[in-house]
């Protein structure tokens, strides 16, 4: 039951989401009819009493509910991928599971030693200006080979992101490439402990739809905070 | 969740089935190492040994795909794996129209779809290095990579109005019995998106800055490197989910 209050809780909020995006998916409409069924299933859509026995009129009671659509994924968003990831506990999860949160998302490699430093600090930057805990920062590896979970965990503690608004990825190479390109981030490798790759810090709000994306580094970030806030609130 | 399991069902279904419709027969590509325009010095990459199909995807083999996988369909495929412009010139989702020849390559199709496609026939999308290994292939060499008539047909095929119409075999057959690499249409490569090339104002790539130097001073006499910087532009150009008149793609695979 708590489960099902959680689940009906995104829901709302993933809807209201939605609407505020001026999305046109289908909303949810309540429908109501007589308890009684006076005039057979016949339903109106506002609450009031039945024009034949003067009975309250109640809701339908649809075999699948709000359930049923808590599940509705925009298609813009990304948790349409079904891949799989390792985060820096060693739990396996796909990219729904964040559903929820605003996400900030960065692709880097922790062996890294030019560009993720400065990417890292700018993402750190961007979560002292947001302080707010409905935001989680997720960094995604395009070196998968190399980047454990161990080495993940060891690099989050290294640099600080150790609660647990921090999430550390890896998935396959493959579905790493396809990640990148949902980001439109590219990457390649150009030696065995070396890529080059986009600097480019991407928002999604709730509903896991690409939102904002900041490119370069060091790059004032006042607007990447306020976008975010925005989908906060 | 009925939705979700429905997609993981199918998914699964699609890495084991084979689909039934006619397979391209595919060519053993012998590996070897070259100097690709892109993404290597002087020393060259290594391609290991595959197979390549040895024609595009056709109209009508997309259309078989897009009837056994129903998510692929024009008005299923979801936004952010293929824009407004996916199989624009399709009539209907199960159609193809009489526009299009049912022998000519597949194009207004995306990254995702062309990957999907792929892997529900248990093959992939080639890499962009094997993409040119395999193309640098002239009817007659492995490698025509500075064979001057060879790079003048290549380029003046990009130059060629409306190439997508003609029909799948119609051009040349390559070294390794490979048709089509050049002259129809250019084609997805699996890490396509490994092209960078540096926005002018924008620093959003963290690069090497000498990256597009040998092209900026490309004169008459570098056909080669004309053509192959024509294609490495183009993919640095484009996004996964774009769905473009003239780029259709073909599957590989690893040798067993």
């Amino acid at each position: 039951m708590k489960k099902l209050l959680i689940v009906l809780s995104i829901v709302f909020t993933a809807s209201s989401l939605f609407i505020a995006c001026g999305n046109d998916k289908e909303q949810n409409v309540t429908l109501y009819e007589c308890p009684m069924h006076c005039e057979g299933d016949k339903t109106y859509d506002e609450a009031g009493s039945c024009p034949v026995c003067k009975m309250d009129l109640t809701p339908v009671n649809t075999d699948e509910p709000i359930v049923a659509n808590t599940n509705e994924i925009d298609e813009n968003s990304i948790f349409n991928l079904t891949s799989k990831w390792t985060n820096q506990h060693n739990e396996t999860i796909t990219l729904k599971d964040l559903k929820g949160d605003v996400l900030v998302m960065v692709m880097i490699y922790t062996s890294c030693q030019a560009a993720c430093p400065r990417l890292v600090a700018d993402m750190r930057n961007i979560s002292q200006k947001v302080d707010n805990k409905e935001v989680k920062y997720v960094l995604v590896s395009i070196d998968p080979e190399t980047d454990t979970p161990e080495k993940m965990k060891a690099f989050a503690i290294e640099n600080q992101l150790g609660d647990d608004q921090w999430i550390l990825l890896r998935s396959t190479a493959d579905d790493t490439r396809e990640f990148s390109n949902v980001l439109a981030v590219k990457y390649k490798q150009i030696s065995p402990i070396d890529f080059s790759h986009s600097n480019i810090i991407s928002v999604f709000d709730k509903g896991g739809v690409l939102f904002h994306q900041q490119e370069g580094l060091g790059v004032d970030n006042e607007e990447t905070v306020s976008k975010i806030k925005e989908l906060v609130n | 969740m009925r939705k979700l399991s429905v997609i993981v069902i199918l998914s699964i279904l699609c890495n084991n089935l084979v689909f039934s419709q006619t397979n391209t027969s595919m060519q053993k590509i012998i590996g070897g190492t070259f100097v690709p325009l892109y993404g290597s010095d002087s020393s060259g990459i290594k391609v290991n040994s595959f197979q390549l199909d040895v024609y595009p995807v056709t109209n009508t083999q997309f259309l078989a795909f897009v009837k056994e996988y129903p998510k692929w369909k024009k008005s299923n495929a979801l936004k952010i794996f293929a824009d407004d412009s996916y199989l624009s010139k399709w009539v209907a989702d199960d159609n193809f129209g009489t526009e299009l020849n049912p022998s000519s390559p597949i194009t207004n199709v995306s990254w995702y779809a062309a990957k999907a496609y792929c892997e529900c026939q248990g093959k992939r999308l080639p890499t962009m290095d094997e993409w040119e290994y395999a193309a640098m292939a002239s009817q007659t060499k492995k490698n025509a990579q500075k064979d001057s008539v060879f790079n003048q047909m290549i380029v003046e095929s990009y130059e060629t109005p409306k190439t997508y119409k003609k029909l799948v075999g119609s051009t040349y057959k390559n070294y390794w019995g490979i048709y089509d690499m050049h002259g129809l249409v250019w084609e997805w490569t699996s890490d396509f998106n490994s092209v960078l090339i540096s926005g002018e104002s924008r620093q959003d790539v963290d690069t090497e800055k000498n990256l597009f130097c040998g092209s900026g001073a490309i004169n008459a006499s570098d056909l080669m490197d004309y053509a192959a910087f024509m294609r490495y532009a183009f993919r640095g150009s484009i996004k996964a989910n774009y769905n473009i008149q003239n780029l259709g793609f073909r599957c590989a695979k690893n040798l067993k």
